[in-house]
């Protein structure tokens, strides 16, 4: 991970289905200041396009997803 | 200044600002839902929904109609059931045993429980939330329930049985709140 993706907080929804992972991070990302980074982790295989589709709903930016041994991770900057 | 600033026919320099800065904030995405069922498996999908649209900073109405009062009636939504009867889609209920149940053993006497007790269970080990739970990340999330006065009226429902923060309206007052909606979904 790149220096300037330093998480200011981590959302662990690995196990977690549909909403609940999309509702834990719109939570989350008020807890981070705007301009920082929320990194959520989830299993849930519909969490890529789930998480593209709340990046374009809040204008909150999606900076970087990986996929690595079943785990996607996703880094978010809160815009406002 | 300050009668004509109340006055709607009247605008004055001052007021047109302030309304300006309001409607410069961008307008909020609306879910104008209509729920109309009460059974564990109709309420859930309702809620995912609403809870989902709210994590997208959207603005949600659930108009609750016909069985789907029940949602937010606190005397009955704890005890939310599915039905065993007529539910071919029913699966089967052990993971990795290959029997579903025959449909036409929903008449027997405690189906329905023993088919609400599996789907708590399905939704408990796949860390679903209960009903409960999410109706109340739901309220936190400031979805609004709309109560229809006409199902209150016919089952007879006392206004004192919902719970907090639930308006009661009618079709007409909740189709105007979906004509500004951008999703309108009717479950």
């Amino acid at each position: 991970m790149s220096t300037e993706l330093q998480a200011a907080k981590v959302l662990d929804c690995k196990g977690l289905l549909c909403p609940i992972p999309v509702v834990k991070t719109a939570k989350a990302i008020k807890e981070v200041d705007v301009g920082q980074i929320l990194m959520m982790e989830a299993t849930d295989p519909g969490a890529p396009p789930d998480m593209e589709a709340w990046s374009r709903q809040t204008g909150h930016e999606l900076v970087k997803q990986e996929n690595a041994d079943g785990v996607f991770r996703f880094w978010f900057r809160r815009t406002s | 200044m300050t009668l004509h600033a109340t006055d709607p026919g009247h605008t004055d320099p001052a007021s047109q600002e302030v309304s300006a800065a309001t409607e410069a904030e961008p307008k909020r995405k609306r879910l104008a839902l209509v729920a109309s069922k009460g059974s564990l498996d109709m309420v859930y999908p309702v809620l995912m929904m609403a809870s989902t649209a709210a994590a997208l900073g959207w603005e949600v109405g659930i108009f609750c109609t016909f069985y789907g009062l029940d949602i937010v009636n606190k005397k009955r939504n704890k005890h939310l059931q599915v039905a065993a009867i007529g539910n071919p889609a029913s699966p089967p209920p052990f993971k990795g045993v290959p029997f579903k149940v025959p449909p036409i053993l929903g008449v027997l006497p405690g189906a329905q429980a023993a088919a609400t007790t599996f789907m708590k269970k399905w939704m408990r080990d796949s860390n679903m939330p209960e009903f409960q739970d999410l109706l109340d990340t739901c309220r936190e999330l400031g979805v609004n329930f709309y109560a229809c006065a006409t199902t209150m009226g016919v089952m007879s429902v006392d206004p004192e049985d919902m719970i907090d923060g639930v308006s009661c309206l009618g079709a007409t007052a909740f189709l105007d709140y979906a004509a500004e909606a951008d999703v309108c979904l009717f479950v």
